[in-house]
């Protein structure tokens, strides 16, 4: 790998269904300013800039160009990405490796969106292939639900064991993250009680939509060190893309491109044993299905053995591996900027900055992020620069 | 700042409601139009063979996607096949490619088609998820006038009895 990088500042704004107050400039500004601040540093300091978020979601093609006032970016390296579902770690993957490269010293990393601004479902089927798939794909809902779909047929997990994901993820929202957009505890009954919106998905199932922006600073290992001395050390990254059509995609029970991903973070950042050495987890987790259905491609359980793994408990606050302290994406998905928001949660966790959210002595967290035609991203920060 | 200055500043904020209409024509490629042209003209679904792996793709495809090897081999698949995945959408969903709202419920499934070895997404004539479950067996029902269209050709996928 380059050079050794850690994330040094997060920031990200209070999310919300809707901030009619801000454009997206106004909004980019307020995650940056807050990411600068928890650095102790000023956009002099910064090298180069990634900025990503949904193509289409705002209707904006240029946002290289046209978010340059959030971040006040005149004069410097701007690059856009933008990877659906992903942008958000895409755009901390690339920031990661712009200052792993030694060719910036400090890269500033930035996701956002302004969902309120659009119709998210007709944005979004323009991924899909317009000829063969995009009619019947039903949006983003469609595809996780017909996943879980196959997951119940071929291994007997239910709509409770979903819905138990939900409410480990929405209390946690409600109880701990105060930037969070869904702030209300639910129960199993209020989730299995909830209509469907595309069986077996449920209304309180599935992640809402949001207004928000995050932003995040990675330094390499000279700059790190002066900047703090708890950075959030960078040790592993996996990325894994699949398939043009759904179709090749998606009937396969787990999701094959975060095994991929995980194998190739895990071994990056030395991790062997990966239910014993994360410390805990920041997932995408778009539906509560996806919290029983993937786990066994993170390596956390056996094939299969989602539901139990859920049901164990060991996902909860006060369990072994604690999985979305911050409620994660069931409760708040300002979708460029999910991604980035994993991997900023992530790193303060292992910063020891994650106030209310804080797993007590967290020093290895994974992060990850999923999008697209069924693709994965992984990030593995430690509180220190190497595995113990 | 005070939750009423906080209304009364919001209440100047405006948001300006925009649409905006593109127009598009794509180019189907060589592989697809094969495809929709087999469908609009004999009713029979093509795939493509990967000269390596010997794997069928449907809908056919320039390339294998792991072999990365040139297919050229067309071979036509069954109209019957199995249930991968489905979802019976009762959200609203406008068609993206006409605009107009999707009549719901809708069954969107993925079929393994007989002789495929991928999947195609189309969707299903039942529509109550008690009766519909993945490795359910399917045929294509094929609409009387056909204009090479891939969602309208073909109309649905009915059940069949196991066999």
């Amino acid at each position: 790998m380059g050079r050794r990088t850690a994330i040094v500042g997060v920031g990200q704004t209070n999310h919300r269904s809707k901030i009619p107050e801000c454009n997206g400039q106004e909004l980019i500004a307020i995650a940056v300013r807050r990411a600068l601040d928890s650095a102790g540093l000023t956009i002099k300091d910064i090298d180069a800039v990634v900025v990503g978020n949904m193509d289409h979601f705002e209707s904006i093609n240029y946002v290289d160009m046209w978010s340059v006032l959030g971040f006040a970016g005149y004069m410097k390296p701007v690059l856009k990405v933008t990877t659906g579902g992903t942008t958000g770690s895409a755009v901390g993957h690339a920031g990661f490796y712009h200052a792993a490269s030694g060719l910036f010293d400090v890269v500033l990393a930035i996701g956002w969106e302004q969902n309120s601004e659009s119709d998210t479902t007709a944005a979004i089927v323009t991924h899909c292939e317009p000829l063969i798939e995009r009619d019947f794909y039903g949006g983003a809902i469609g595809g996780l639900a017909s996943q879980y779909s196959a997951y119940m047929d071929k291994y007997g997990a239910t709509e409770e064991d979903a819905a138990l994901v939900s409410v480990r993820d929405r209390c946690n929202a409600a109880l701990y993250n105060p930037y969070a957009h869904l702030r209300k505890t639910v129960t199993v009954g209020d989730v299995m009680s909830s209509p469907y919106i595309a069986y077996p998905l449920r209304l309180l199932h599935m992640c809402p939509r949001s207004d928000g922006a995050c932003a995040v600073i990675f330094a390499g290992e000279e700059k790190a060190k002066k900047i703090t001395d708890r950075p959030a050390w960078v040790l592993g990254v996996g990325s894994s893309h699949g398939a043009t059509y759904l179709g090749d995609a998606i009937a396969i029970p787990g999701l094959p491109s975060l095994e991929k991903a995980s194998r190739d973070a895990y071994k990056m950042a030395g991790i062997t044993n990966p239910f014993k050495q994360i410390d805990v987890a920041e997932l995408y987790l778009p539906a509560g299905s996806a919290g029983v259905a993937w786990m066994e491609s993170m390596g956390f359980c056996e094939e299969g053995g989602g539901p139990k793994f859920i049901k164990s408990g060991v996902t909860n606050m006060d369990g072994e591996l604690p999985i979305n302290p911050s409620g994660g994406v069931i409760a708040t998905n300002c979708i460029g900027a999910t991604g980035l928001i994993r991997i900023g949660e992530a790193a303060l966790q292992v910063m020891g900055k994650a106030e209310k959210r804080q797993v007590p002595g967290a020093k290895v967290a994974l992060a990850t992020g999923f999008g697209g035609c069924f693709w994965s991203d992984v990030t593995i920060l430690c509180s220190q620069p190497r595995l113990d | 700042m005070s939750s009423q200055k906080q209304k009364a500043e919001s209440s100047e904020l405006l948001s300006i409601s925009s649409i905006v209409d593109v127009p598009y024509n794509y180019n189907a490629g060589y592989y697809v139009s094969q495809y929709l042209r087999e469908l609009k003209e004999n009713k029979r679904i093509l795939g493509v063979k990967c000269p390596k792996c010997q794997k069928v793709y449907v809908p056919p495809r320039v390339v294998c996607s792991q072999c990365f090897v040139q297919t050229k081999e067309f071979v036509p698949v069954s109209d019957t096949g199995t249930v991968m995945a489905f979802t019976v959408v009762s959200v609203p969903y406008t068609n993206p490619n006409t605009g107009e709202p999707k009549k719901l419920p809708f069954t969107c499934a993925y079929i393994k088609l007989d002789g495929s070895d991928s999947n195609i997404m189309h969707c299903l004539e039942e529509v109550d998820e008690k009766k519909i479950r993945a490795g359910m067996r399917v045929q294509a029902v094929f609409n009387e006038i056909r204009t090479g269209d891939h969602f309208t050709d073909i109309k649905h996928f009915k059940t069949i009895a196991k066999g």
